[in-house]
């Protein structure tokens, strides 16, 4: 009788120690090509997406002038107008994913990401309030989403309970949070005045135009501080996905490291959310599509965060370049993108029975 | 009779879930190196005082001692390190393999600046060895029978190189011969030198396996002992409300209960169903 022989059977997807004198780490090189692989696309998609527009440019021209050695005219054009907004692509990309990422994980479900729980709509009332109160300046957009996010996260986790954060839970105290504020948002907007409801509009359909340093910082730092946090709890959540009291078993804080990793999801949400509007379906789909490309279970942390930066840089390029003479905000590429791999997760995850 | 020496105690012990109170003002010792199998009806509390062994249950009065100390005043990791709990709502993550299933079990060896050394592959191997699950190793854990899953999660418990080891219902929703080799996995444990907890809801199977019988009812202790005292047929039926006979188990001499037999209604009385 042959054995089965399983994807797993593979080095690749198996773990592989690294030891360096006392110090020993385990890494599965598969989840690692995958991360660079994606963390390469989508550097090689914002060059070429930085050398389009009203002034093409080369590649070449575009690395050269990113290196410093480009004329002033490119220098300008390339450093001080479309990197910014290239940076802001790649920042918020890699945020959805990787809140995504432990959203999921989290949840224990795999549709649980920023949109279904409710931090999303939570982000677009705070907008909607700063702009129906405050006049919605640029400013106010961004504190606003941040805010709503944040607001949310804490009233989601006041209903859950502390006794029970586990998934399911979760997820429907996030469905019917979200449909409440479905409903405050839709109620704000017919209040609103129709040239601040019009810039709102725009803003919750998620948008790159226009951003530059101000919008890409916050999130940068806060990616940097979600990296460091993911990090140093990455082993502590792999084993909550055990369950609870698995987890306790074998000496694993439980409560703590999950309250800090939620909130470094919803901050990594929410400031996303103010730096582009909420942009749909990214943070549900880079883990899922890092989860199958890794094989491996696991929040995917890393490669979620690379794949997220990738595809919102790849929509991006997409909503410039589609329509020839027409640009599409990236909110609206990935919806359309991210609405028909949900279908089709759906369909699929059925079939196999497991949904 | 001087009682046996306890590394694992409780006294006083009030659980609770929310306000329903489970058990109130128990007491308890495990032998050190015993079998010790808690048997009885549903709902009798035998799980959460198992939980609340295992410290991932906060009593709400009362304390559970370890090697002398509380338990609560036990870092996590250390006690991780002594104290092995398998519950019974484990998830395996989609798609994970055994051994990596079976990793997490170091999780307390571990650090993180050191996380993959040469014992922890060596336990792990040792592990799946003793579990017999080394062929499996590379598989999904969602491939596998009900009882090689069980095996898995042993293994992974195993992992954790603790001299106790608490099993809450590891034979459920496994069929007869699984469940035996289970036990018997377990039997072997305890003959290597752990101290083995588990609750289990067949009473001849815990009278067969056990070397120490912890008999609950509505949150109490109904009798504690060897299986041979323990198991009567008028504890079984204050325990369980089970008229029986309790006889010799003609494999290996422990008591073994025998249902009585319905009284059969007169046919007069039978309800016909048509």
């Amino acid at each position: 009788m042959n054995p089965i022989r399983t994807r797993a059977d593979s080095p690749w997807g198996r773990g592989v120690g690294l030891r360096v004198g006392g110090l020993s780490w385990r890494v599965s090189p598969r989840a690692l090509v995958v991360a660079v692989v994606f963390a390469v696309v989508a550097v090689v998609v914002s060059v070429v997406s930085i050398g389009g527009g009203d002034y093409p440019m080369s590649f070449g021209e575009v690395v050269r002038a990113l290196a410093g050695r480009g004329d002033a005219s490119t220098d300008f054009i390339v450093n001080q107008l479309r990197l910014p907004r290239a940076v802001t692509a790649l920042a918020v990309g890699a945020a959805l994913g990787l809140a995504g990422a432990l959203f999921q994980s989290l949840s224990r479900n795999p549709l649980g990401s920023p949109d279904l729980l409710g931090f999303t709509q939570g982000s677009a009332t705070g907008v909607l309030v700063a702009t129906v109160l405050a006049g919605g300046s640029g400013l106010g957009l961004a504190v606003g989403a941040v805010t709503g996010g944040v607001l949310t996260g804490v009233l989601i986790v006041l209903l859950v309970g502390r006794n029970g954060a586990h998934g399911q839970r979760l997820v429907l105290v996030g469905v019917g949070v979200a449909a409440i504020l479905t409903g405050v948002n839709g109620y704000l907007l017919t209040k609103a005045q129709i040239t601040d409801a019009a810039r709102a509009v725009l803003w919750l359909t998620g948008s790159l135009d226009g951003r530059d340093w101000k919008q890409a910082t916050p999130v940068l730092v806060m990616l940097a501080i979600a990296v460091a946090v993911t990090a140093s709890c990455g082993r502590a959540l792999r084993t909550i996905e055990l369950g609870d009291e698995g987890a306790r078993a074998l000496g694993v804080p439980v409560d703590r490291v999950r309250g800090a990793l939620l909130a470094v999801a919803v901050l990594l949400a929410s400031l996303a959310a103010a730096a582009a509007g909420p942009v749909s379906f990214v943070a549900l789909t880079a883990p899922q599509l890092a989860r199958r490309l890794t094989r491996s279970s696991g929040p995917n942390a890393l490669p979620a965060a690379c794949l997220g930066a990738a595809l919102l840089a790849a929509a991006d390029l997409a909503g410039q370049r589609l329509v020839p003479g027409h640009q599409l905000p990236v909110g609206v590429v990935t919806g359309l993108l991210g609405g028909g791999y949900l279908i089709w997760l759906l369909t699929t995850e059925r079939k196999a029975g497991r949904l | 009779m001087t009682a046996p020496a306890s590394r694992l105690t409780a006294s006083g012990l009030t659980l609770a879930y929310d306000r329903r109170v489970i058990t109130r003002d128990l007491d308890v010792a495990v032998p050190d190196r015993s079998f010790t199998v808690v048997v009885g009806p549903n709902a009798c509390g035998k799980s959460t005082l198992l939980r609340a062994l295992a410290r991932v249950l906060r009593p709400v009065a009362g304390t559970v001692m370890l090697d002398g100390e509380r338990i609560s005043s036990w870092p996590a990791r250390k006690l991780a390190r002594t104290l092995g709990l398998l519950p019974q709502s484990s998830v395996a993550p989609e798609g994970i393999t055994v051994s990596d299933l079976v990793a997490r079990g170091r999780y307390p060896h571990q650090g993180i600046l050191r996380q993959w050394t040469r014992e922890d592959a060596r336990v792990v191997a040792e592990s799946m060895r003793a579990t017999g699950v080394e062929e499996l190793a590379s598989r999904g854990v969602d491939e596998l029978s009900g009882g090689q899953r069980q095996r898995v999660w042993i293994a992974m418990a195993l992992a954790q190189q603790t001299s106790l080891l608490l099993l809450d219902e590891p034979t459920t929703f496994l069929d007869i011969a699984h469940q035996i080799e289970v036990l018997d996995l377990c039997a072997r444990l305890h003959a290597e030198g752990r101290t083995v907890v588990a609750v289990l809801h067949d009473l001849n199977q815990a009278a067969r396996y056990a070397t120490h019988l912890i008999a609950m009812r509505d949150g109490r202790i109904v009798a504690e002992g060897p299986p041979a005292e323990v198991v009567t047929a008028e504890r079984v039926a204050e325990v369980f409300g089970l008229r029986c006979r309790v006889i010799d188990d003609p494999e290996t001499g422990t008591p073994l209960v025998v249902p009585a037999a319905p009284s059969i209604p007169a046919a007069s009385d039978v309800v016909k169903v048509t």
